[in-house]
């Protein structure tokens, strides 16, 4: 119960940091010089870029961490950060084609940043439908580090090929000239946003856990006939 | 070295004793390629440009069908069970069939070219050694991930849609690289840009052979 209330304790100061910084970033901070009040948008695009790249790292080590120890508490840890990871990179993408739209014209462009999150997006939703398909706990334990490992060090190499890929073209470029008052907005919403990732990931992680040693423990009709 | 390429021999010994199932992937391949210029029309401009990219679109879709079948062989009769009493280290038998995947698609790459060049009307704007040495550099890059990930689906649930799920995502670098170096190769380079992707290509199957290499392991032991 300890760490149910902890959790929530997190929970709720991210949504009161949430609450905070949406009211900074809409109300305090000043408008974005070539977009206006569209720009506004960053306050929660840009934390839930990062915030998802961390839970995907938060994946990376749990599963590393899994094969140097072996133990549920790692596989639990591994399916939270996955999960959290790609429910943050489908907000950030469909975030970013609501920013796409007014600003680009358009709702998707093959640029190296939308193209490396989109396929991010799918090597982890992978990730989680081989869990989903397989049935022995140390088998889908193993062999989703396997392929969370696999998928976080293509990440890199997506992006740098996407970019070469795109290089003959023309990219967009963004001058930005950042602010203080936008800073301080961006500063609170990246924490607000942090705060929420650390409370799905912990009860995630906390539910998985539990299911993870139902399914290991022998079936009850055993533990009775021991106790009598 | 010696256990990798009696592995090796292995896995091409019984691709070549199961010809109707090679033959099976090849026609498959050759199916889609005429789909694609259907698909395409008559333009022989369009057909001309896009050639490189749907030759490696039939490659990777055909070779989802070829890398399941490679671990189906091992689940069916429970071979693998055996492979793994046998003293053969994880990471020999990795590479060997890594190795004899890699040619296994290659071959049907190869086999595939006269047909690319007749339906799509493909003149070559470079020595065809670069087109072989793009080609093995492409199918390796394919192979390894994917014996990887075919050695985890052949024994999960639903094995047809997860491999492609787990493999189509990881395999654009190296899917990019070998498409574009190839349509550089068919339609000219003034820029002199093929060899940036070459590059490319290589540095990913360096990373996928060794990381898989050893990650093999994990996958097959219980």
């Amino acid at each position: 119960m300890g760490m149910a209330k902890w959790e929530d304790a997190v929970g709720a100061i991210g949504l009161i940091l949430l609450g905070v910084g949406h009211y900074m970033g809409l109300f305090i901070a000043p408008k974005e010089a070539m977009m206006g009040d569209v720009g506004r948008i960053l306050y929660v695009h840009v934390p839930v870029a990062w915030i998802s790249m961390l839970s995907f790292l938060v994946a990376f080590v749990a599963a590393l961490g899994y094969f140097f120890r072996g133990t549920t508490t790692w596989d639990a840890l591994m399916e939270s950060a996955v999960e959290v990871g790609v429910v943050l990179t489908s907000l950030l993408l469909a975030l970013g084609s609501l920013w796409a739209r007014p600003t680009w014209g358009v709702w998707w462009d093959w640029d190296p940043r939308l193209t490396t999150a989109a396929v991010m997006l799918l090597a982890f939703l992978g990730v989680t439908a081989l869990r989903r398909l397989v049935d022995g706990p140390e088998q889908r334990a193993t062999w989703s580090a396997v392929a969370t490992v696999v998928a976080f060090v293509n990440v890199p190499i997506v992006y740098f090929s996407v970019k070469w890929w795109r290089s003959l073209h023309q990219t967009q470029s963004s001058p930005k000239t950042v602010d203080p008052g936008m800073v301080t907005s961006l500063r609170v919403c990246a924490f607000a946003v942090l705060f929420i990732a650390i409370f799905f990931i912990a009860r995630r992680w906390r539910i998985a856990k539990t299911r993870l040693e139902n399914e290991l423990a022998p079936p009850e009709a055993l533990l009775d006939s021991e106790e009598a | 070295m010696r256990q990798v390429w009696e592995v090796l021999r292995k896995d091409l010994l019984i691709e070549w004793r199961g010809r109707s199932r090679s033959t099976g992937v090849f026609f498959f391949a050759m199916i889609l390629l005429l789909l694609f210029s259907f698909a395409l029309g008559p333009d022989s401009q369009v057909l001309r440009q896009h050639a490189g990219a749907y030759m490696w679109l039939s490659l990777l879709l055909s070779s989802t069908l070829a890398l399941s079948q490679s671990f189906r062989i091992e689940v069916e009769s429970d071979a693998l069970t055996v492979l793994r009493l046998l003293p053969v280290s994880p990471v020999s038998l990795y590479y060997g069939k890594a190795a004899a995947n890699t040619l296994v698609l290659l071959l049907l790459g190869v086999a595939s070219g006269p047909i690319v060049i007749a339906v799509f009307d493909v003149t070559l704007h470079a020595p065809i050694g670069h087109l072989l040495l793009l080609l093995l550099l492409g199918c390796a890059g394919l192979a390894a991930p994917g014996t990887l990930y075919a050695g985890i689906t052949c024994r999960a649930k639903g094995q047809e849609i997860l491999l492609p799920v787990l493999l189509f995502p990881l395999i654009v670098p190296a899917m990019l690289a070998s498409v574009k170096a190839t349509t550089l190769m068919m339609n000219g380079d003034p820029m002199g840009q093929g060899r940036s992707w070459f590059i490319l290509l290589l540095c990913f199957d360096i990373i996928y052979w060794s990381i898989s290499g050893l990650l093999f392991a994990k996958v097959i032991e219980e």
